[in-house]
């Protein structure tokens, strides 16, 4: 069984590791921290939030200054397909932002019958909602 | 030998009242402000809830409760003085008889749902008894210090007590953002607060009518206090009469349906809020979920600021702990009073996570909060703390970013799974002489013009509505202009590219450009942050916001030019700064954090609303909404290539669909070649300690017991790591003595250079 845990992620109970959504890659332990197994870059910042007002003659110019905010690009090995990003400044230890307890998850669906829903808002449910290119 | 006295429970209970009545002041107090949760039931309680009673009934009478606050709610927003009253800026409550809030109404400001039974408690422990006090039928009081409960200063809150039959049987009240309040700038939000005292008025629960008789004696004392005495009154008595209506309406329930129903029926809300509230934490998949938010000043200057959350689940308990979040410092004003960090939390619940539940406090008797006392969120009460939004709204932020991750396997949903909302207060606060000769001091709408975030299945509205209050209004720009000296020259205008990116992107914010006209003396203010670190991330591989600069363009007068060369201006931020069209003008950018400024007639200030985040990966975002958004003028066509790699016909905006498909191919597989292995990229990537030349503060990385900060002393700043109950006091130079020793020693290099050079 497959539960549904990121846009990108689920956790597989029968195997109990990440995977990826998009490609089935596995991406790690699920006792672990998914992003152990990601590829990450350390993007500029002002790469993606350019500079919209002249960066020469202005301090502040809608771009995050580049020695204060990193961002972490953590992508699938298998596919890249941007699992997660996290805005951080420059060496700040990467944040283990889902620890799931593996065997409350398998408890809380060990009597699930029929297919994993995918709920993404009240009323709004998808049916089909993997492997989408 | 030691002789043990016994003391007899009469001798306790006359020291107890000695000491009570020799306490030199009865300042915050901790036993009240740290308990955010329901009182257990009354023995009283027991008895009647022993009874069999109809849940239909006891839920009629609570929808009679909260029609009769939302009807009070209306009153205050049609009547109201204050801009924030005519935007929804404001609540109703009921209360038991012992302090519990239990409803507030449907529109306004959630956040008061968390904070507002605190200074009923007090009331109700230090007042009720005390003859010089005294609590009574006619009573009111009158409240606005967050440190007795309060989300913050500029709200001021009236309350009042409910007898029927003699019986106290509960307490309503009425709060409105009111704005100004007398603190050392006009508007009520001083970024410039170095010291508590000059936060402005600071009531604790005072009487300010008593049996039905307004106090003048101390009414004429707060408007004394405040740059507009006239409001200080108008709005005292919108929301005292405002308040009378909620009371009326409770007697008169109660003549109808009986003291018992009325009293099981508050009593049934709180608990079964707090069980349905236990029902759905136990959906949630038990861990532990983490995210780290960075504020990037404290409205004076750049600083780093930590403001980390860890949410743990265990069955039907939540755990929400925010240790190793930044220090207080103590003459800075972005603290915030735990009561009123906390209230940022459940604004997150009530609007995010759980937005259909009732309003009440016991929405939060299943969670617990852990923090550091010393920090800018658990503050000590000499910390001042006049622009607590900055801190509140980072507590919001955090939890809001966490629930979708908690809540994404959950086959039930209550909200959306949603990225972060927008949180900064980008907006004008303004004071001065108005054209009518009026002295005015407060805050613009455009506050509540934040972009929402992007959903897991469509994108975030542009310039929604505050996080806070979802039916708040942005009002009517022309109105606003009769009664203030300063026109929105650019006004409500989607800033191009203002876009956090995703498969769904977040809604988008506009920019702002105003100047002032007519008038003798008038000045800005703004309180925001995020100019050099965005102040929200995406969700699950979107992009967060920009940075958001304030740009000034000062030395000129638009008005003239508007009338004499009027092809010179233009309704755009951005040309306007690149293009400098007026020659003899001074164009500058800096930080949100500007204290109140003067402002000639004419010169331009302007900003822009920020984006809420983006949600999933770019490369999924469907081609022809990219170019719906260029169509728009949302995007430029170089960040439509740049960061979604569609490729389209700049001109026709017809997309070559299946060169957009080989772009993403492409830029997936360069992905690959150009990030590391985890292992391999933190090896690298991780360091000991903050860079050296950001001044930090709070954890660095998951040690959350070791806080780093810069201390300026005698010999200048120092860096240090300590626990939070070892660090010294944070008082940070004020930013113009830095410049002036900065700009010293260049003059005195400079010197030096020119001596040397005619040796």
């Amino acid at each position: 069984m497959r539960i549904p845990m990121t846009e990108y992620l689920d956790i597989d109970l029968d195997t109990e590791m990440w995977r990826c959504r998009r490609c089935d890659a596995d991406i790690a332990p699920a006792r672990d921290d998914y992003k152990t197994g990601t590829l990450v870059y350390d993007r500029d910042p002002t790469e993606i939030h350019r500079p919209l007002i002249d960066a020469d003659r202005y301090e502040f110019t809608f771009a995050p200054d580049p020695s204060w905010c990193r961002i972490l690009e953590f992508s699938c090995p298998g596919c890249g397909t941007m699992l997660e990003t996290e805005y951080l400044p420059p060496g700040h230890p990467p944040t283990h932002d889902l620890e799931i307890d593996v065997d409350a998850l398998r408890a809380q669906w060990s009597g699930w019958q029929g297919p994993v829903p995918l709920t993404l808002g009240r009323d709004v449910q998808v049916t089909d909602h993997l492997h989408t290119h | 030998m030691t002789t043990v006295y016994e003391t007899s429970a009469a001798d306790q209970a006359r020291v107890d009242r000695f000491l009570a009545e020799a306490t030199m002041f009865l300042g915050p107090d901790p036993e009240i402000m740290r308990d955010h949760k329901s009182a257990p039931r009354t023995p009283a309680e027991e008895e009647l809830m022993a009874r069999e009673w109809d849940a239909n009934e006891l839920d009629r009478v609570r929808k009679r409760i909260v029609s009769g606050l939302d009807e009070a709610y209306e009153m205050m927003a049609q009547t109201g003085a204050a801009p924030g009253a005519k935007w929804g800026d404001l609540t109703s409550a009921v209360y038991s008889a012992g302090g519990d809030l239990v409803h507030i109404s449907t529109g306004g400001v959630l956040a008061f749902a968390s904070v507002l039974h605190y200074p009923v408690r007090f009331i109700n422990k230090y007042w009720i008894g005390d003859p010089s006090v005294g609590v009574h039928d006619g009573d009111a009081f009158i409240h606005n210090d967050a440190r007795y409960g309060n989300i913050h200063n500029t709200d001021q809150s009236i309350i009042l007590p409910v007898f029927y039959e003699d019986e106290l049987i509960a307490w309503v009240a009425t709060v409105v953002h009111e704005g100004e309040n007398g603190a050392k700038e006009p508007g009520g939000m001083p970024s410039s607060s170095e010291s508590a005292f000059d936060d402005g008025l600071r009531m604790s629960p005072f009487k300010i009518i008593e049996k039905g008789e307004l106090r003048r004696d101390l009414l004429t004392f707060l408007q004394n206090s405040v740059r507009e005495p006239a409001l200080q009154y108008q709005d005292l008595k919108v929301k005292y009469y405002a308040a009378q209506r909620i009371k009326e309406r409770v007697v008169g329930l109660i003549d109808e349906v009986g003291r018992d129903a009325f009293l099981v029926s508050l009593r049934r809300s709180l608990e079964d809020v707090e069980a349905e509230a236990r029902r759905r934490i136990s959906a949630i998949p038990d861990g532990t979920y983490r995210v780290n938010y960075f504020g990037d000043g404290t409205l004076r200057e750049n600083v780093m600021l930590k403001y980390p959350c860890a949410i743990t689940i265990r069955g039907d308990d939540m755990t929400i702990d925010w240790r190793g979040s930044a220090p207080q410092f103590l003459n800075r004003a972005f603290n915030a009073n735990l009561g009123s960090a906390k209230c940022g939390m459940n604004q997150g619940i009530l609007g995010f996570l759980w937005p259909d539940l009732p309003r009440g406090i016991s929405i939060m008797n299943s969670i617990e909060v852990l923090t550091h006392p010393g920090s800018c969120v658990d503050p000590s009460d000499e910390a001042p703390v006049g622009q607590s939004l900055q801190s509140i709204f980072k507590t919001f932020g955090i939890v809001q970013a966490l629930f979708p991750k908690m809540t994404f396997s959950c086959p039930e949903k209550f909200g959306s799974i949603i990225a972060p909302w927008f949180n900064q207060i980008n907006t004008f606060l303004f004071g001065g002489v108005n054209q009518h000769g009026q002295f005015l001091g407060n805050v613009c709408a455009d506050l509540n013009g934040m972009g929402g975030g992007a959903r897991a299945y469509r994108d975030g509205e542009p310039a929604m509505a505050p996080f806070f209050a979802a039916m708040a209004d942005l009002g009517e720009q022309e109105i606003i202009e009769e009664d203030v000296p300063f026109l929105q020259l650019i006004s409500k205008r989607i800033k191009r590219d203002n876009q956090a990116f995703g498969k769904y992107r977040g809604g988008m914010g506009y920019e702002i450009a105003v100047a002032a006209k007519g008038t003798p003396m008038w000045g800005f203010a703004t309180v925001s942050s995020g100019s050099k670190f965005p102040a929200v991330p995406g969700l699950f591989g979107g992009y967060g916001c920009p940075t958001i600069p304030l740009a000034k363009i000062k030395g000129t007068n638009v008005f003239e030019t508007l009338r004499e060369r009027p092809e010179l201006f233009e309704f755009d931020y951005e040309r306007l700064m690149n293009e400098r069209p007026f020659p003899d003008a001074h164009y500058s950018t800096h930080h949100l954090g500007m204290g109140f400024e003067l402002a000639a007639e004419g010169e331009m200030y302007m900003i822009c609303q920020g984006s809420g985040g983006g949600y999933g990966d770019v490369l999924e975002r469907d081609p022809a909404a990219v170019v719906a958004d260029v169509e728009a003028g949302y995007l430029s066509v170089g960040q439509a290539e740049n960061v979604y790699r569609v490729v389209f016909d700049s001109e026709t905006l017809a997309v070559d669909e299946e060169a957009t498909a080989a772009a993403r191919a492409d830029e997936r597989e360069a992905r690959r070649r150009r990030s590391r292995p985890y292992a391999e990229f933190v090896a690298d990537w991780v360091t000991d300690e903050p860079p050296a030349n950001v001044p930090y503060y709070g954890s660095w990385g998951p040690d959350n017991e070791r806080i780093w900060a810069t201390v300026w002393g005698a010999k200048g700043p120092v860096r240090l790591a300590a626990p939070m109950a070892e660090l010294p006091p944070l008082l940070l130079p004020d930013p113009r003595e830095i410049e002036v020793l900065t700009l010293r020693a260049e003059l005195e290099a400079a010197r030096a250079q020119l001596q040397g050079g005619g040796e």
